[in-house]
């Protein structure tokens, strides 16, 4: 569900033709992957469905690429409970959770929530694996450590990236 | 002002006899050093039994949010409640008195008494409060055995360990039987495994003798020792949601 929040996100900002929002994607998200312009048609087309986005107006022409679309009320909502909700801690999430920043910070959020909501998915968890490492055996406490120390490593990554959410921000919108 | 959002005990915190009635709370605590603001309205609470993982960035104000909460340092405003009577309007000598009853702390270097044997350093609070050398003593030697430390008890701070001499402080914290911890940065000097144990230690001796415990750390591994955690940005405490 990612790829459609994130075009949601971007569409709050304003109107957009489906090969503009593939730019903005690729833009800001898409150094390594790239979206298809099947990704975007697929995409745009089921949060249309959903009655996420609406159709604002259609250019002269062939193809689905001709559509501009419009964030709808519902789709607003959408990616306020997308951003709000933390994502399940696991290692290499970062991708994710960068992406929640980006858009927190592009529509006006705050993404200091985001990291804080997320720091504390991560402590319940690590607190989880702490209370059934006191009671375990020895592999059981090598095994709750390997998930701790991933965890910590994410949690490293939330404090530096709190610390430099400002200038984050500058370089987004400039 | 940030606010401090009440939250109920956690589960696991509830099975422990985590109290509903907060045992010490924190309100728009303001305190500066020279033009440097170190808390901008911080709010806190605690409940008795309860353990709260400090957070947030080298500076952030959180071991000046301990030093507040303890009576160590006078906030410029706000107010520190301890069991109902506000700490900040007592004198100096009634806050001292009530730092040696009710209050434990643990300190990430140097607090044990380096002339003393660590079993005298352990009886010493005890003794401060009038209780006879045997008995003093004797209850050392049992909080020494718990803190798997009793056979340091005859040597001096400068001849044990780190991970040992910090388990002493620990129990030396503990043997009066506090209501309150203040563990700041309680790891710090140790090795992560030194420093789990102490923890475990800590934490266990804290559930059983139902202190609760305010433990400021940067450490995330150190915090999953608590039940919650409250984050201090810019000199403000934002309680976190609940943990299980």
């Amino acid at each position: 569900m990612t790829i459609g929040h994130t075009l949601l996100g971007l569409l709050e900002s304003g109107p957009r033709h489906g090969y503009d929002l593939k730019r903005a994607f690729d833009e800001r998200f898409g150094h390594d992957r790239p979206l298809h312009y099947g990704q975007v048609y697929a995409t745009m087309a089921r949060l249309l469905k959903n009655g996420l986005v609406e159709v604002e107006g259609i250019e002269a022409g062939e193809g689905p690429d001709r559509k501009r679309y419009a964030i709808t009320d519902a789709g607003v909502t959408d990616v306020e409970q997308w951003l709000a909700q933390p994502e399940r801690p696991e290692p290499y999430l970062q991708s994710a959770l960068y992406t929640k920043v980006v858009v927190a910070l592009l529509t006006g959020r705050s993404a200091q929530d985001i990291l804080d909501t997320q720091r504390s998915e991560h402590l319940r968890l690590m607190r989880e694996l702490t209370r059934r490492k006191a009671g375990g055996d020895l592999p059981d406490q090598l095994i709750c450590d390997h998930a701790l120390f991933h965890l910590e490593a994410d949690m490293r990554w939330l404090e530096l990236t709190a610390a430099r959410i400002d200038q984050l921000a500058e370089e987004l919108t400039r | 002002m940030t606010p401090t959002t009440p939250t109920a005990p956690t589960a696991h915190a509830a099975n422990r006899g985590v109290t509903d009635a907060p045992l010490l709370a924190a309100a728009g605590l303001h305190k500066s050093y020279g033009a440097t603001p170190a808390l901008a309205g911080a709010d806190f609470e605690i409940r008795g039994g309860e353990i709260v993982a400090v957070m947030g960035p080298s500076g952030s104000g959180k071991s000046t949010l301990l030093h507040c909460l303890a009576g160590i340092v006078s906030p410029e405003a706000g107010t520190v409640h301890y069991q109902g009577q506000e700490l900040t309007a007592l004198s100096d000598a009634r806050r001292s008195a009530l730092r040696r009853s009710d209050f434990g702390f643990v300190f990430q270097f140097g607090q044990l008494v380096p002339e003393l044997t660590c079993l005298e350093n352990v009886a010493l609070p005890l003794r401060l409060a009038g209780t006879r050398r045997r008995e003093a003593e004797a209850r050392a030697a049992e909080w020494l055995q718990r803190l798997e430390v009793a056979d340091v008890a005859a040597k001096r701070p400068g001849e044990v360990s780190g991970g040992q001499g910090q388990r002493v402080a620990i129990a030396r914290a503990l043997a009066p039987r506090p209501r309150v911890v203040f563990a700041d940065e309680p790891t710090g000097a140790l090795d992560s495994l030194n420093g789990e144990r102490a923890m475990q230690l800590l934490t266990a001796a804290a559930r059983d003798t139902g202190a609760a415990v305010v433990l400021v750390t940067h450490e995330v591994r150190v915090a999953a020792y608590s039940d919650r955690e409250v984050v201090v940005r810019d000199g403000r405490a934002t309680t976190s949601a609940v943990a299980l």
